[in-house]
């Protein structure tokens, strides 16, 4: 096989900006990644990086000002029509028409896919079996769980069995139960179908899990890419972190800790101060006698290995808890 | 072609389940026309007998009116529905499937026309109730479910293609409130064309609450003017099929716009 029947989706150099003049936000400022197939590909980024701007344009609901994209091969803008055919998209906000049953909702999905009424009643009874809906799928749903509302979102993406599968934030908004069930679930779409999976996520943990290769995305730009493993193993090390008694302070403790021997860079966010050590067992001592001799008082002091979030950090250049609250401020406003 | 026919189809089985499922809906959009019909025409009775209304009464002469009103008002809400689908998420998922933009318009089309013609039906008849009487027979009430169902569509698609474009639930009111009633009295809706000052005789001729509602006035005489039936309601039909196209070009300006 050539390289390019491998890739599911491929993105390059995608930019697009919405409004004109002053007021024009620049969303996408050249997104380049390219998907395997048959795997789990996640998008990771704080809100408003650009996440959902990219899937939009990859499904064909927005055009790029510039760049190109295809999805199995076919390009975006010049078959938009093809790309839909081998594509399922669960957005974002909730799909499924709350008006009807799940049945109604999967027969109607069925049949823009052009599927016959004995295809789609066994791949309904099928996609009800497997998220656990089949009691319910008889019922209006605007009266079901967040949960089975959720899955029957994904349900609704995978009646024409596509190729690749867009996941928008599919677990923002479940409490934390629906949430690893939904994980489980995702993770057996690649294992017995062979799909591909684009998923969108805000959450670290989510893409840490789930994501064999990810792109973490920010102010429209992918700023690091690989597999979870590769992109913490580029961190060497582990990090110190240290919560002060006094956010005020944490100026001090930056000058404090950064002359002890085997800190190699320290960032501060607020009460939190993380220092990139390349042995945490043994830097760890000169580190707290450099705050005692500076008369800091702490909260609390742990030592880790890298996480995504040192990731993100390192090449955001903020923690992205802060870059994911000034997002949401933005879309707010 | 097949396919937008079948995707229509499809899509208006799940608009009309909802009709099926909220008949409050229904009679809630009945109340201002039985306020027109049974307030407005006994409060204005008298007013026929003015030379130009032709020895009937005024329930009689309203009703077609009320008719036609209550069809252009309950369509120019049409496009809330799609506001919905694009607040949530289902407008994204039929946006990213192969279904045919013109069939979601379609959807939201039939589901009106059906609206319209239980409306109409239950004017109907309680103007008959009222003592209103007409020569045209059953061919004039189907000529009068025509012109409403026409002058729905027109109206929905309107509804439909202003939502695309404005997006927003606020906005489309705005535009029904600025429409709706200057349309109204630029029309013999409730007065004979007779005794419209001229002025408005002649806006009326352009105004495709007028053609509906002379359509309908005129199918239920006792000898109608055919040629004139004909010539308004293909006027209606024409411009409903152009609204419907020029609806289903909006998805661009919405597509531009996410």
């Amino acid at each position: 096989m050539s390289e390019s029947t491998r890739l599911a989706i491929e993105a390059s150099g995608l930019t697009k900006t919405y409004g004109k003049g002053a007021k024009a936000v620049r969303a996408l400022d050249g997104v380049t990644f390219a998907v395997p197939a048959g795997s789990v590909f996640g998008l990771l980024g704080p809100n408003g990086a650009g996440k959902s701007t990219t899937v939009k344009i990859v499904t064909t609901l927005a055009s790029p000002d510039t760049g190109e994209a295809s999805v199995g091969g076919i390009d975006v803008r010049r078959d938009p029509a093809g790309v839909r055919r081998v594509i399922g998209y669960v957005p974002q906000k909730p799909c499924f028409d709350p008006t009807a049953t799940g049945w109604e909702n999967l027969t109607l999905q069925g049949r823009i896919y052009g599927l016959s009424s004995r295809h789609i009643k066994q791949r309904s009874a099928e996609l009800f079996e497997r998220f656990g809906l089949t009691e319910a799928a008889g019922r209006i749903t605007k009266s079901w769980s967040g949960g089975m509302q959720r899955k029957l979102d994904v349900a609704l993406g995978l009646i024409h069995r596509p190729q690749v599968l867009f996941l928008d934030e599919p677990t923002t908004g479940l409490d934390p139960e629906a949430r690893a069930d939904m994980w489980s679930e995702i993770a057996e779409l690649t294992r017995s179908d062979g799909l591909t999976v684009l998923l969108t996520t805000h959450y670290l943990d989510e893409a840490d899990r789930l994501a064999s290769r990810l792109a973490i995305v920010d102010r429209g730009q992918v700023v690091a890419a690989g597999t979870p493993e590769q992109l913490k193993g580029e961190l060497s090390g582990d990090t110190v972190q240290i919560e002060l008694a006094e956010p005020a302070v944490n100026g001090h403790a930056r000058t404090a800790i950064e002359t002890v021997t085997g800190v190699r860079e320290v960032a501060t966010d607020g009460a939190m101060v993380r220092a990139r050590v390349g042995n945490g067992a043994a830097t760890l001592p000169g580190v707290l006698a450099a705050l005692d001799a500076a008369q800091i008082p702490l909260a609390s002091v742990t030592v880790a290995r890298p996480s995504l979030d040192d990731v993100y950090l390192r090449h955001a250049g903020r923690s992205f808890q802060a870059a994911d609250e000034a997002g949401t401020k933005e879309v707010a406003a | 072609m097949t396919t937008a026919l079948a995707h229509s189809t499809h899509l208006a089985v799940r608009t009309v389940r909802i009709l099926y499922r909220q008949p409050a809906y229904l009679a809630f959009t009945l109340i201002q026309p039985m306020v027109w019909l049974l307030l407005f025409s006994q409060l204005f009775e008298r007013v026929v007998e003015l030379p130009g209304f032709g020895g009937t009464s005024y329930v009689a002469y309203l009703t077609p009116g009320v008719i036609v009103m209550t069809a252009m008002m309950n369509a120019g809400w049409a496009g809330n529905t799609l506001i919905d689908d694009m607040d949530r998420g289902v407008m994204d998922r039929y946006l990213a499937s192969p279904v045919r933009r013109v069939a979601i318009i379609n959807g939201i089309l039939v589901y009106q026309a059906a609206v319209t013609i239980v409306q109409s039906l239950i004017v109907f008849g309680v103007a008959l109730l009222m003592g209103a009487r007409y020569d045209g027979g059953v061919v004039g009430i189907l000529v009068v479910l025509a012109a409403a169902v026409l002058l729905a569509v027109l109206f929905a698609a309107l509804s439909c293609a202003a939502a695309l474009l404005l997006r927003t639930g606020e906005a489309l009111i705005g535009i029904f409130q600025f429409l709706a009633f200057p349309l109204l009295f630029l029309s013999s809706t409730l007065m004979a064309p007779a005794l419209l000052p001229d002025w408005i005789g002649t806006v009326a001729t352009f105004n495709p609450v007028d053609w509906a509602v002379v359509a309908s006035r005129e199918a239920l005489a006792a000898s109608p003017d055919w040629g004139l039936v004909g010539g308004r309601i293909a006027l209606l039909a024409a411009l409903a099929v152009v609204m419907t196209w020029l609806s289903a070009r909006a998805f661009r300006a919405y597509q531009r716009a996410v």
